[in-house]
């Protein structure tokens, strides 16, 4: 019964308590490379949570076939092949939005969240909870993206998800490289702000 | 005059950090005080030109010729891992003053996606042996100003009166927004 309970908090602490983007700070690179639309923001999300799955279970399947001091090194390789699957699939099925994500598609190795479940979690847990530790900060990291994606695409060119609501000029900054820092920066502020704010109500 | 062109627009107006968003970790992570960022540009600096070429040679003489290009990301984050340790070891013999110096950053920069970016880069824009290597450089001093300024201001930013839910991050990103629209400036220089 008790693990029944600990799953269930093992896959809710990547969504909001231990988000990887707002809270741990990790993965930055492609969350503010590709969110210039909140469309970019789901794919490359889901990318990585694919990578993140199933990479935290091979590696919890394996754990005890690897000797401790070349586990980052073999880490990396199953990482990395992962994410050539990702990277095929996507070159053959979804063309339009590879082309949109680019690099960040092979990037996703040298992403500091798949590297650290892996080594935080992955390496000490049975698959069950990898699988589901993995979901987690895989849902986790996609609705950060996605959030940040939006907030850029609705400033930036007043549209959501592709549709457009009104027939003006955006604020073309915003879907801009500066538009990407200052808007994560005050979602961070934001949310900070909120989390004080019910520290003090308690 | 042609890397004359590379190396303006990779420092400034395509500044791998403020305009690409690659090595953000870094550029967030250790950029505290000068000394330190100035120091982690300088690594990145010695080992994004070494992994370049040696990526560049993988690709033209082993992946291109047994037409296996689809290995392209585990053959190089693996050459890129094995060339730090390697840079590593050889740093700690040759050069105990530079592994002093550089010694501490350089396991932090296998993860560090700068250089496994520039390496792909490098083969996607179709450049010549030479020509990846002045990318490379000017790709890595883009890295090293960010970085470089990016602290000293943070340095700054220390001793400001700040409302608590902006200290820290919040505060150092808003800050990159700024310097990011500095180096737009820069748009059309070339």
């Amino acid at each position: 019964m008790a693990q029944a309970i600990s799953n269930k908090e093992v896959f809710l602490k990547g969504i909001i308590r231990e988000n990887p983007v707002f809270v741990i700070l990790l993965g930055l690179c492609p969350t503010l490379g590709v969110t210039s639309s909140a469309i970019n923001g789901v794919g490359m999300g889901a990318a990585t949570a694919f990578v993140l799955v199933m990479s935290n279970l091979v590696i919890s399947l394996v754990k005890s076939l690897i000797p401790d001091k070349v586990r980052i090194p073999a880490f990396i390789v199953i990482i990395a092949s992962f994410v050539t699957v990702v990277q095929l699939l996507m070159a053959a099925y979804m063309p339009a939005l590879n082309e949109q994500l680019g690099l960040f598609i092979p990037l996703i190795v040298v992403n500091c969240i798949v590297l650290g479940r892996a080594e935080a979690f992955a390496s000490r847990n049975n698959a069950l909870s990898s699988i589901l530790d993995g979901l987690g900060m895989g849902v986790g990291f996609t609705l950060a993206l996605t959030l940040l994606g939006s907030v850029r695409e609705v400033l930036g060119s007043l549209s959501l998800f592709g549709y457009r609501f009104i027939e003006a000029d955006g604020m073309l900054v915003f879907i801009l490289a500066p538009g990407a820092f200052i808007s994560l920066g005050f979602i961070i502020a934001i949310m900070n702000w909120m989390k004080n704010r019910n520290k003090s109500s308690n | 005059m042609e890397y004359l062109i590379i190396i303006i627009s990779t420092i400034f107006i395509n500044n791998i950090v403020l305009a690409k968003f690659l090595g953000i970790c870094p550029f967030l992570g250790v950029s505290k005080n000068t000394s330190t960022a100035v120091g982690m540009g300088g690594a990145v600096v010695f080992v994004m030109t070494i992994a370049t070429i040696i990526t560049y040679l993988v690709q033209h003489y082993i992946l291109n010729p047994f037409d296996i290009g689809y290995m392209q990301t585990v053959t190089y984050i693996l050459v890129i891992a094995f060339l730090v340790q390697v840079v590593e070891i050889i740093l700690k013999k040759v050069s105990p003053d530079l592994y002093q110096a550089l010694g501490v950053y350089l396991p932090l920069i296998t993860t560090n996606c700068t250089i496994l970016g520039v390496a792909i880069l490098v083969i996607q824009n179709n450049y010549n042996l030479m020509q990846s290597v002045v990318f490379a450089i000017g790709n890595s001093v883009g890295f090293t100003l960010a970085i470089a300024m990016f602290s000293s201001l943070r340095e700054q930013l220390d001793t400001a009166d700040l409302p608590e839910y902006m200290q820290g991050i919040p505060a150092a990103l808003i800050t990159a927004s700024i310097l990011s629209m500095a180096f737009m400036g820069f748009a059309g220089l070339v």
